[in-house]
């Protein structure tokens, strides 16, 4: 560990709840992410033209890639009758399936036109299921606004996975949360190098792999806002294994650490092990910190990553995190984090988003970390920023991307400081 | 219920978005649940905007649906005037809001808050973007505006412009410009730039320039109507329409028509000898109804081109379009599926493309030249230097768009002349498509190419077609073909590939 800076902790330090306007996505647009992963899967939102509208504009380029996702666009004559509704969504998912061979499951996506005329998805779910078994699955969960925030949408998705798992006695270990394919195969050999073999990822990446869960299962989150999946996970049986997030190199050590005392690795393999990656990892954050250490730090609320991340920034690069605002808190999850992260901490859950940039200009923060339709005004009031979609999107998890995570924040410093345009005139 | 994944148009209240980012001192409250917000970054990350759009959304949630989404919306409109003091307001519904029935216009309009409040009703689940901007600008010009004293110069109102509108900018200042040169002030533009109190004094001008009418039309016909303010009919992209354009506008504010064509070098360009090459060549053209009707034109009489094929995505053109295509002798194609868009240009085999930002990547898939010549656009279509559509400048601006991804007349003879020489080499490419060069392959001549059903290419005609550059040669592989098959031989031979081309010679 790096020498630990003296603190009680913000476990149990109090949070600002405020709410008024959200500046944040809702949960469709985790489909964005999650459709890479899962391979065979395809997502079918059944919402409104600005879904459609969402999806794209937060998609960019990505949308002309044969995207194996879309909306089935609710129209006037689909809210006069519901039995009508059901039939059109039948007839969709047929014409979908008949031109997309190698689609395996089907996600069936609420929004929040949907969710408010009450259109039962689950039902039509389990009908399409039985429709065109065996060859395709259709589950079913909420990515609406009014239910989710940005990566909750995530987490719903994982968590209507979870019940239709087979059940196993073994003992294994899953480990929850999409991850780019770079991480998750570092994530694995690290494990496989402790000795712990029998690991499965969720989401896997193909509908035929194997997954499975039971009593003898453990799992570990890589991501933080896995709620509703841990509970579900915890129906089934398996047990939670409590950590910090693996950010940097001392969330990555401790993360791993856990799941090793969880599976009785001794603690001789264990630095061998991860000595070498560890040294990497700190002379790979080393050069970012040179730019940030000593610096200030504001966090809007976006993606439940702020408070992991708030905690790697301040203990490994040497920031100040002024306010850490989150979408929601999950103290379950985050307590490990919540223990490290400096007292004092204004910690906020929700967002009054006027209020919290008022709070924000008082503040005047080194780096404000926010979204995109707050990042240019906010350059533009003379404030660096860096966007936060970036960070979920970005290879960021384990030591040999620990350096490029401190280099996100590094940059827009970086940048302040190259830019010599007031010379220029 | 329709499966897409592109669309040509938001929900209509994005379009009320564009027309309150593009005014000043006017705020709009949008009951809206979580995630709508994502709009706001349509203007700050693609238009680049360096300030929020000036609206608030009420953001409701699951647990506040059945009891206090009203109260939520009240909340979120007493905090937005006591915060920004706009000059008026506009509130209405986003889609979700629709469907829960809060009626935004009639709570706000029961507040009683000290400026106007200009409720909205915009249908989501029939209507779209263009739609919600003009409805929306159509509703502001009617509560604000009333007839005033005529300004004591000709002067005229510019209308239409918004927030994320292509090239809305740049046309601005181009006509400002040309009407000056007239004698003809602009008295308020609007909505961009625009604020409440600038809309009560329209009516102070002599005419309305309609600059675009998929988003100015009802507020200029309403004008016309109770204001007494005539409207320009002409939208002056390229040469020949920004002429007619002054002569339109002379009239009507009783000037001597006007017009420096000092700068104008699209006609000498495209009278150029190396522009020869330009003739006939095939071209679609796809996006809003005004940018294609204009274009259509230019292509056709300024520039050379053969249209082979027209179309808009909003509906509100299609009759115009369906008109106008009529007199090119093609079909219309009307339609916001960018798959029917990409099978038609599939079956016309154009040369040349000029659409949206999805005509663009259309193009792309099928290796054929495109030029953007309207929205939707996305973040490299909001360019730093000036570049209108309009006027004379705008027509120089064209010229260069269009031409450029084609390759150059005297590029084109260069290639065909030595195409045998390393840099020269088929599978170089033309210098400005850029990374795709490639050293030149082996001299490996390649499997020859086998013709569908049971027609054979001969040695010598296989080698012949070789010689025939690499960017018509698919065309003339095809029409070989074709010819061969309609005249039931089994063997292409040199011959036969010379007859061909004799026979589809233009």
């Amino acid at each position: 560990m790096t020498d630990p800076v003296p603190t009680t902790g913000c476990r149990t330090a109090p949070v600002l709840k405020e709410r008024g306007q959200h500046e944040v996505f809702c949960g469709l647009t985790s489909i964005l992410w999650l459709h890479r992963k899962m391979q065979d899967a395809f997502f079918l939102v059944v919402g409104s033209r600005t879904c459609a509208h969402l999806l794209q504009s937060a998609a960019g380029v990505m949308i002309f890639a044969e995207p194996r996702f879309g909306t089935a666009i609710l129209e006037e004559s689909d809210l006069a009758g519901m039995a009508d509704l059901h039939e059109e969504l039948d007839r969709e998912v047929a014409r979908l399936l008949a031109r997309r061979a190698d689609i395996r499951q089907i996600f069936l996506v609420g929004s929040c036109p949907s969710e408010v005329i009450k259109l039962d998805l689950s039902r039509a779910a389990e009908r399409l299921s039985a429709i065109h078994a065996p060859r395709v699955r259709v589950l079913n969960y909420s990515g609406s606004g009014i239910e989710t925030t940005f990566t909750e949408g995530e987490d719903a998705c994982l968590a209507a996975m979870v019940p239709v798992l087979p059940e196993t006695d073994a003992k294994q270990l899953i480990v929850a949360g999409a991850l780019p394919d770079v991480a998750e195969d570092q994530m694995r050999s690290l494990l496989a190098d402790l000795g712990i073999d029998n690991v499965a990822i969720l989401p896997t990446r193909h509908a035929d792999d194997v997954l499975a869960v039971g009593p003898n299962t453990r799992f570990a989150l890589t991501q933080p806002f896995l709620g509703d999946t841990h509970a579900a996970l915890e129906r089934r049986g398996a047990r939670h294994i409590p950590a910090p997030l693996p950010f940097g190199e001392e969330g990555t050590t401790l993360w791993l650490q856990a799941i090793a005392e969880a599976f009785g690795v001794d603690q001789a393999r264990f630095d061998a092990v991860t000595a070498a990656p560890r040294a990497r990892a700190r002379r790979a954050i080393a050069q970012a910190a040179e730019t940030l250490a000593g610096k200030s730090v504001f966090f809007f609320p976006d993606s439940q990553l702020e408070i992991p991340l708030a905690r790697f920034l301040t203990r490994e690069c040497g920031m100040t995190a002024l306010e850490v605002g989150t979408p929601y808190l999950h103290r379950g999850i985050l307590g490990p984090d919540l223990d490290m992260l400096p007292d004092g901490t204004t910690l906020s859950e929700g967002q009054d988003v006027e209020r919290q940039l008022d709070r924000c200009r008082a503040a005047q923060p080194d780096l404000t970390v926010c979204g995109l339709g707050l990042a240019n005004p906010l350059e533009a009031e003379g404030l660096r920023t860096k966007w936060a979609i970036e960070l979920v999107f970005t290879p960021v998890h384990f030591y040999e991307q620990a350096g490029d995570l401190a280099g996100l924040f590094a940059r827009p410093l970086r940048r302040a400081n190259a830019l010599r345009l007031e010379a220029a005139e | 219920m329709k499966l897409s994944v592109w669309t040509y148009e938001g929900p209509p209240h994005v379009g009320a978005l564009r027309v309150a980012t593009a005014m000043k001192g006017l705020h709009y409250v949008l009951h809206a649940p979580q995630g709508d917000t994502y709009a706001d970054l349509l203007f700050t990350m693609i238009e680049r905007r360096n300030h929020r759009p000036p609206v608030t959304y009420t953001t409701f949630q699951a647990r506040d649906l059945g009891s206090d989404t009203a109260n939520l919306f009240k909340t979120a409109c007493r905090e937005a005037y006591d915060r920004f003091q706009p000059q008026a307001m506009i509130v209405g519904a986003s889609c979700t809001a629709e469907l829960i029935q809060d009626d935004p216009g009639g709570i706000a309009e029961a507040m009683g808050l000290p400026v106007p409040v200009i409720g909205l009703d915009l249908p989501s689940y029939q209507r779209k973007e263009n739609f919600g901007a003009d409805e929306t600008f159509f509703q502001i010009v009617r509560r604000l505006a009333r007839p005033c004293e005529k300004t004591a110069r000709p002067s005229c109102n510019l209308i239409g412009a918004t927030a994320l509108g292509f090239r809305h900018r740049d046309d601005i200042t181009e006509l400002t410009a040309l009407l000056g040169d007239m004698g003809i002030d602009v008295n308020v533009c609007a909505p961009y730039g625009a604020t409440p109190a600038d809309i009560t004094r329209l009516g102070a001008a002599w005419f309305n320039v309609l600059m675009y009418p998929e988003t100015g039309e009802s507020a200029c016909r309403w004008m016309t109507r109770e204001l007494d303010l005539p409207c320009t009919k002409t939208i002056p992209i390229g040469v020949g329409a920004t002429r007619d354009f002054v002569a339109e506008v002379a009239a009507l504010a009783s000037v001597a028509p006007r017009l420096d064509e000092t700068r104008l070098r699209l006609p000498w360009y495209s009278a150029s000898v190396d522009s020869t090459y330009l003739t006939g060549k095939r071209v679609f053209i796809f996006g809003d109804g005004t940018h294609v009707a204009t274009a259509a034109r230019i292509a056709r009489d300024e520039m050379g081109f053969e249209v082979v094929g027209l179309g808009c995505y909003n509906r509100e053109m299609a009759r115009p379009i369906r008109a106008l295509a009529k007199e090119y002798g093609v079909e219309a194609l009307i339609t916001d599926d960018y798959l029917d868009v990409e099978d038609q240009i599939t079956k016309l085999a154009p040369e040349l493309i000029l659409g949206t930002q999805m005509e663009r990547h259309t193009a792309k898939r099928l290796g054929i030249p495109c030029a953007v010549i309207s929205a939707p656009v996305h973040v490299q279509d909001f360019p730093a230097r000036y570049s209108p559509q309009m006027g004379i400048e705008g027509a120089n601006v064209i010229f260069d768009t269009w031409v450029h991804p084609l390759v150059m007349g005297l590029e084109e003879h260069l290639l065909t002349m030595f195409r045998e020489d390393f840099e020269f080499h088929d599978a170089a490419g033309p210098s400005h498509h850029g990374g795709q060069a490639t050293p030149r392959p082996g001299l490996d001549p390649g499997p020859p190419a086998q013709a569908p059903g049971n027609i054979i290419w001969l040695d010598d005609a296989e080698k012949e077609l070789r010689k025939v550059p690499f960017f018509v040669r698919g065309k003339a592989r095809r029409n070989t073909e074709t010819f061969a098959t309609e005249r039931g031989l089994s063997e292409i031979g040199v011959d036969t590939l010379y007859e061909a081309k004799a026979h589809y010679a233009r």
